[in-house]
């Protein structure tokens, strides 16, 4: 499959941090397997594989802030040769076979540097690899202090390793104020490409809240589900009624998708959102709809969520939780062409078979894309969503 | 189980879930969602700790008498053997 470059985890990133390898050289990979850990604006996020294969070399180090594209590893497919080493030391990482994930990719553009290229240090200055002197300088540390491993003494980058207490803490000054940037970058971009229209419907949730209350009832804690993964079961299969409001612009055009991912838009303590996606929501059942999102959630707190996640969202769905606002028109999540926004259910009066009642109501305001589709079908999903809301042993 | 091992256990829980909020400056009395700001999934995984921890199953109808540090514990404290 060739090499494997540092992915765009977003229309707005420009470069990512590599903070971990998982795999090595040697190590078979498949489809959808971590292999590195990349810290970007949006927190850490685990890379996975787009394909099957081996891994044959590291080509990037750890600590290293690489553009997007630029080369991580190389991977061969099945059947695949491995090209000729360009030169003698290629293979040097393989004669490492103990060394640890972390270490091994540090160790191989480093092993044998190129004499022809050392150039004399001037009187007093400390060997280090370029690498191990950008890294040293990063974190604030004297080269001479560190004892190198590499020819003639010369520091290389994992001798820094152990001087740290984690090989993955590469924090930016502040994160809080990176991932303000990312979203405030999304969000313009969003509302400068994208026109918007919006349809809103207040909603009964009654039946819903009762559904949910009488599953929950003979259920632990562990169990029991939330009415928000009642919402997003509702929006997979709107959505997959509706493709017009599902999927990705590129290129100018929807790309069709038979897939729904729902991005669910969550708050983190402290300030900043991330809106990960349920991948497959539109085959899951409720529960394991339920015990996606907590994944999800717990990930997306912990800074842990996986590429696939925060670039293959195909709608997604932004709630103010139980208690605030009573709408909320949002702003679409680019490169997707719809959100639905859910407002905070409310007690109001009703008319509910002719006769005024008190029940609890749930505004969905729907934002679309006009370039994609019109007023008609942001109804119609509308119409599809509140359907099965009202009947939730559709969902 | 004394009435300060709860208090500690609910702390200790609530911090796991929101690593933000300072225990010193923590109100008797801050509600959890209005003042600490824990959503629903929160709070269900607040009750799923708790069950794990204490082995009381709050049933959902008695979320709001766990609502501040002060009526936890005494709903807790009532109800841990």
């Amino acid at each position: 499959m060739g090499i494997f470059t540092m992915p765009s985890l977003g229309a707005d990133m420009e470069a990512g941090t590599l903070v971990e390898w998982l795999v090595k050289p040697g190590d078979e990979v498949h489809r959808g397997d971590v292999l590195a850990v990349v810290e970007t604006q949006k927190g850490a996020i685990e890379i996975e594989c787009f394909g099957d294969g081996r891994v044959l070399e590291l080509q990037a180090d750890l600590g290293a802030t690489l553009p997007v594209g630029a080369p991580l590893a190389l991977i061969l497919g099945p059947g695949e040769v491995a090209p000729e080493p360009k030169e003698p030391e290629a293979p040097a990482a393989d004669t490492k076979p103990e060394a640890v994930p972390a270490q091994a990719l540090a160790d191989t553009p480093e092993v044998a540097p190129d004499p022809a290229v050392a150039t004399p240090l001037p009187h007093g200055a400390t060997a280090a690899s370029p690498a191990a002197r950008a890294r040293a300088s990063e974190l604030g540390i004297d080269l001479a202090t560190v004892t190198g491993s590499g020819p003639a003494g010369a520091v290389l980058l994992k001798d820094l390793e152990v001087r740290k207490p984690s090989a993955a803490i590469v924090q930016t000054a502040s994160p809080m104020l990176e991932m303000r940037k990312a979203i405030a970058a999304a969000m313009a971009r969003s509302k400068q490409t994208i026109p918007h229209f919006y349809l809103s419907e207040t909603i009964d949730v009654q039946p819903a809240l009762e559904w949910v209350e009488a599953r929950n009832a003979d259920r632990p804690p562990s169990d029991r589900l939330l009415l928000g993964a009642l919402f997003v079961r509702a929006t997979a299969l709107a959505a997959a009624k509706v493709p017009s409001v599902n999927g990705q612009f590129v290129d100018g055009a929807l790309r069709p998708t038979d897939r729904v991912n729902i991005g669910v838009a969550v708050a983190l303590r402290g300030g900043g959102l991330v809106a990960p996606a349920l991948i497959d929501a539109g085959a899951m059942s409720v529960d394991e709809t339920m015990s996606g999102m907590r994944d999800l959630v717990f990930r997306a707190r912990a800074g842990r969520l996986r590429s696939s996640e925060v670039t293959e969202g195909t709608i997604t769905i932004s709630s103010l939780g139980a208690v605030g606002a009573e709408a909320m028109a949002g702003v679409i999540f680019p490169p997707q062409v719809a959100l639905v926004g859910l407002g905070a259910p409310k007690l109001r009066p009703w008319i509910v078979e002719g006769a005024v009642e008190p029940r609890t109501v749930v505004t969905l305001t729907l934002s679309v894309d006009h370039r994609v589709s019109d007023g008609r079908q942001a109804a119609r999903f509308i119409a599809e969503f509140q359907s099965h809301i009202a009947s939730p042993e559709t969902l | 189980m004394t009435k300060e091992d709860i208090r500690t256990a609910f702390i200790e829980e609530l911090l796991d879930i929101a690593p933000d909020i300072d225990p010193d400056t923590l109100g008797e009395d801050d509600h959890l969602q209005d003042d600490l700001e824990l959503d629903s999934m929160d709070v269900l995984n607040l009750v799923t700790a708790l069950h794990r921890r204490l082995n009381v199953d709050i049933p959902e109808t008695d979320y709001p008498q766990i609502a501040t540090l002060a009526l936890a514990v005494s709903y807790l404290t009532a109800r841990v053997t």
